[in-house]
């Protein structure tokens, strides 16, 4: 296994163990509290959305026309249909402005 | 075995069908999106064994593909999961009744589904039972392990992973998830700012500082925007120690 491998594969454990004390901990931790204060359990609720909204953001406006239209068309999709529909309309969008702009 | 434990198991495994179904196409993405960043087929599996969170393990393999430091994608999936931390207060309450080592293994499977179900049981009025948890839990563990490594199998015969837009998956898949969160508490003004912050930062101070920056103006953003002691929060909270 090269260097880059065993990396990956540390990354992975250390990853796996600090899901599970959020799994466990969040119990052990917030049960001994009679209550939480209302700002952190608003920041707690907002971390997946501002996480994974960084993660798309930069790739639909910065990349170029194809990326821009195709994130639009999934959005659209997202606010009607499932998951599986914006993934068919990202794969098939992306693939057919690519090739019209490229 | 008593008949109540084996028919509340069975009514777990029941319940979690529409989940197995659901989440399928992911876990076989997942396994090939791993495989198309530089992950072996091994490394693909043993992520969904043990961190068993999809979003997150997208997350990572986001990452791998780029040069960000170890120790921030290990951030960027403890940050993306650290919303167990909400479930785990709130269903901990629920499962008084399991010894330690079956709380353990409670914990490590619960995933959001699981969390979801979970509280939909409970507002039923029906107990959660050690059965009825290891029901849904047992088949969702064992098809997301192995979706990853059928996912991993079948994705080294891709090629050019552009051809078919399938490097577009990632953020969509995200996009996807943000959407389905829209119903949170000022939603709007979090994904607004994050995104904003996110391309600035990119576009100034670069790749991969972009994602912490961004997700960091978001969250404080919520903190800042939060009552104090807002009734719906504390209502939230709540709920799980009914």
């Amino acid at each position: 296994m090269d260097a880059a491998s065993s990396e990956i594969t540390w990354i992975i454990v250390a990853g796996a163990v600090l899901t599970y004390m959020a799994r466990f901990g969040g119990h052990v931790v917030l049960s001994r509290f009679k209550s939480v204060p209302p700002r952190v359990l608003a920041a707690l609720d907002a971390v997946p959305a501002a996480v994974m909204t960084t993660l798309f953001a930069p790739v639909a406006l910065t990349n170029g026309w194809p990326e821009a239209i195709a994130m639009g068309l999934v959005l659209l999709v997202g606010l009607r249909f499932n998951m599986t529909a914006m993934l068919i309309t990202a794969c098939v969008s992306i693939v057919a402005l690519r090739h019209l702009f490229g | 075995m008593t008949d109540a434990d084996r028919a509340d198991f069975l009514q777990g495994m029941k319940d979690c069908v529409p989940i197995v179904l659901g989440s399928g196409a992911f876990g076989v993405l997942f396994g090939a999106l791993a495989v198309d960043n530089g992950m072996s087929m091994y490394q693909a599996v043993l992520m969904s064994a043990t961190i068993y969170a999809g979003a997150s393990q997208m997350v990572g393999i986001d990452l791998f593909g780029s040069n960000v430091a170890p120790w921030l994608i290990v951030l960027s999936i403890f940050a993306v999961n650290f919303r167990h931390v909400l479930y785990s207060a709130t269903i901990g309450p629920r499962l008084k009744s399991f010894s330690f080592a079956k709380k353990a293994l409670a914990f490590f499977l619960l995933v959001d589904p699981q969390f979801a179900e979970s509280e939909r049981r409970a507002e039923r009025g029906k107990p959660i039972s050690f059965s009825w948890y290891l029901g849904m839990a047992i088949p969702t563990y064992c098809c997301w392990v192995t979706e990853a490594a059928i996912g991993a199998y079948f994705g080294k015969f891709i090629g050019d992973p552009t051809a078919y837009g399938l490097d577009f998956l990632l953020p969509a898949y995200f996009l996807g998830l943000v959407i389905g969160f829209r119903r949170r508490r000022n939603w709007l003004p979090v994904v607004l700012t994050s995104g904003a912050i996110s391309v600035i930062a990119y576009k100034t101070v670069g790749s991969p500082w972009h994602v912490s920056i961004g997700a960091i103006a978001g969250v404080a953003l919520a903190a800042i925007m939060a009552k104090p002691a807002s009734p719906e929060a504390v209502a939230d909270y709540e709920a799980g120690d009914a």
